[in-house]
């Protein structure tokens, strides 16, 4: 099953003939995903130079002639959000935002703008959604991929690799990866991608990554509290780790979101939150795999 | 981006807000006519740095004398005021020991202050709208008053879609404790203050304190602005008040050339891809044992180019005694970055041991590059291995006195 793609999601890329958007889009149909067509307002009725494949004014308009229902962002941060807005106003189940660096009030517009409408969105400032051996959408690298039984669920990228890679390499693969993105205000959080993990036959148990700022990881432990570790709940097993647990007090980390303002934001109240769950905490980001295989041993 | 008290209250006069009147001094001299502008006979001369705790600070050169913002009641004083701030060094809560440069001074009109209260704008991330707090406890740190009295703090959230109403700025006001005439002038006062927040993409507005005065006025005592540096391109007249003598020189190098770099005080200088495993790299660091010197995102688009100026702003801090790279190629290309730390190693003479752990795309074209290079790189497997190597290196250096390694 996975979650959010799989064989048979119909991509759509908006800034599909940009640089970024063409080597993704390449990547992902290299991977065996199913992208069907894209957008560059401007250049609609012609085909993409590289991949053969026709571009589109419009979101609405592309979504009619090739029946896509996901699209991904690569349009650039002060055009983002408009994107969004024109996938939402096509209907689109499931957009997917890379970009970067979106101001945070055009993103409060936006979290609005999908309350009550019939997409869902992941991003942005993420690596995407990957189900593997069957649908990448965005910029994670495949071949560190294998099919398998853990749900990842991120807010950061290369972090997300390294789960990835330890738990291919513990012989695990992954079910599906989702990189929710490190921006304050955002689509999907821990929650929503959790709650279909735990409802996923295939996914066995979940890998989850935070970071410093924010209550998200918080909520989301008390959430697996009451909807994983109970009993007549699922009981999948869940790995976590936050990162910044040396990142100073007030410091913007890179990401957008990354910053401690005080209180229970700090990587060790949020670790605590997370043991205190159930949630078997990685004392290291080396150790995702290992305490994983653990985890499953009971 | 953050600017000065001075700046913040121009800025905010403009979009209808109530602030005292003053004028920026960069001289003792100045300080006298911008005095002399103002009705007095009551003025507040404070230290422009970005930071607060300004008040109960204290000069470097006169440790026991005045803090950083004075009352004072003649033109004369306010002379004797700039004289002692302006080219000293100002140390407070939040400026660390080191302090900060004070290169001018705000002048500003005396209040006959009634109450002082908080009131304070953010995008709350948990509700992912603009929030107004206020409390009744105006003047303390509000982080404080959040930890020991949470239920001082009143919240109201704003729909971005119908924006700020009547009702918000009542609400908050009746929990302050106003009455009558203050209500209303508080509302105005919060109705624009949430205008120039949207317009000018604010991250946060603090009015700490805001005072109730005499007379029942609003007014903005002191005025902290951050912006969106997301948003500074639909505000290119905002970057004039852009002050780099705020920043940490080398942090200052890094955003100059686009690179996410922040200074830390540890003795392993890392360079890595993405903010999440840029921190993860710093934990395991500590985990074994060190310190990481800074924080740095190289960016999923690094190339020769970057990775030198990533190296030379590294090696520039005297505190580093060994450097860990650490890459998960996705967009960013192991033999890419391979190419880069050959050439940045040859560039800037690179002294200390330097550790690469390099996976993901193109990772072995990358290690060959490494590899053939003939140069003195030491290369981890894994990110576990990357750490036990690099704090090795550290502990080697130290044990043996010399500096050099690679």
């Amino acid at each position: 099953m996975a979650v959010l793609v799989d064989k048979n999601t119909r991509v759509m890329t908006q800034g599909f003939t940009g640089a970024q958007g063409t080597f993704h889009a390449s990547q992902g149909i290299a991977y065996g995903s199913t992208y069907v067509g894209g957008t560059t307002p401007g250049k609609g009725g012609t085909m993409h130079p590289e991949l053969n494949l026709p571009v589109f004014d419009t979101v609405a308009e592309c979504v009619a002639k090739t029946q896509a229902n996901a699209s991904v962002i690569y349009v650039p941060a002060p055009f983002a959000a408009d994107a969004i807005l024109e996938a939402i106003d096509a209907e689109l189940p499931l957009i997917i935002c890379i970009t970067e660096g979106i101001p945070v009030l055009d993103m409060v517009k936006v979290k609005r703008a999908l309350s009550g409408s019939k997409s869902i969105l992941v991003g942005p400032n993420c690596p995407g959604v990957i189900t593997p051996e069957a649908c990448k959408i965005g910029i994670m690298p495949g071949h560190i991929h294998k099919r398998g039984s853990v749900g990842v669920v991120s807010r950061s990228g290369t972090l997300t690799y390294e789960a990835v890679a330890q738990t291919t390499a513990a012989g695990l693969g992954q079910s599906s990866c989702v990189g929710i993105g490190g921006d304050p205000v955002k689509g999907m959080d821990f929650i929503d991608v959790l709650e279909l993990f735990l409802k996923d036959d295939e996914t066995k148990s979940i890998v989850m990554i935070g970071e410093i700022g924010g209550q998200s990881e918080i909520l989301a432990a008390e959430y697996l509290k009451r909807e994983n570790f109970a009993p007549g709940k699922p009981n999948k097993p869940v790995v976590g780790f936050i990162a910044g647990a040396t990142a100073p007090p007030g410091r913007r980390m890179g990401h957008a979101g990354a910053v401690i303002s005080g209180g229970k934001d700090t990587a060790a109240a949020k670790m605590e939150a997370m043991a205190a769950s159930g949630i078997h905490v990685a004392d290291s980001p080396a150790a995702l795999g290992s305490t994983m295989v653990k985890a499953l041993k009971g | 981006m953050n600017i000065h008290e001075y700046q913040a209250k121009e800025l905010l006069r403009r979009y209808g807000v109530a602030v005292l009147d003053g004028h920026v001094a960069w001289t003792a001299d100045e300080a006298i006519a911008a005095a002399k502008q103002l009705p007095g006979p009551v003025y507040v001369v404070k230290s422009q740095i970005h930071a607060g705790g300004r008040g109960a600070g204290r000069f470097k050169e006169d440790p026991n004398g005045k803090g950083g913002v004075r009352v004072v009641k003649s033109i004369e004083d306010v002379k004797t005021a700039a004289d002692a701030m302006i080219g000293k060094t100002l140390v407070t809560k939040q400026t660390g020991e080191h302090g900060k440069v004070v290169s001018r001074v705000y002048v500003e009109d005396g209040c006959d202050i009634k109450r002082e209260l908080y009131l304070g704008l953010l995008i709350d991330r948990d509700t992912s709208r603009l929030t107004i707090m206020a409390s009744t406890e105006g003047g303390m740190e509000i982080e404080e008053v959040a930890e020991h009295h949470p239920e001082k703090i009143l919240k109201v959230a704003v729909d971005p879609a119908s924006g700020i109403s009547g009702f918000h700025c009542r609400k908050l006001a009746f929990g302050l404790g106003l009455t009558g005439k203050q209500v209303s002038s508080f509302t105005k006062f919060v109705t624009a203050l949430y205008g120039a927040f949207l317009e000018l993409d604010c991250m946060i507005v603090e009015i700490n304190p805001l005072v109730v005065t005499g007379a029942g006025e609003i007014v903005a005592l002191d005025a902290k602005v951050s912006f969106d540096d997301s948003a500074l391109f639909r505000h290119k007249d905002l970057e004039e008040l852009r002050d780099d003598s705020e920043m940490d020189p080398k942090e200052l190098d890094a955003v100059k050339n686009d690179l996410n770099y922040v200074a830390l005080d540890g003795e392993i200088g890392c360079m890595v891809n993405g903010a999440g495993l840029a921190m993860a790299t710093m934990d395991i660091i500590k985990l074994y044992g060190s310190s990481p010197a800074n924080f740095l995102d190289v960016g999923g688009t690094a190339n020769a180019a970057r990775v030198t100026e990533a190296f030379r702003i590294i090696t520039s801090d005297p505190n580093v005694k060994a450097i860990l790279v650490n890459i998960f190629g996705g967009i960013a290309k192991c033999d890419m970055i391979a190419e880069g730390i050959v050439a940045a190693t040859k560039t800037l003479h690179l002294k200390v041991p330097l550790v690469v752990r390099l996976e993901g795309t193109n990772v072995d074209l990358g290690k060959k590059i490494l590899a053939d290079s003939g140069l003195a790189i030491i290369p981890a497997d894994n990110l576990a291995d990357a750490a036990q190597k690099v704090v090795a290196a550290v502990n080697g250096t130290r044990a043996s006195g010399a500096t050099k390694g690679a």
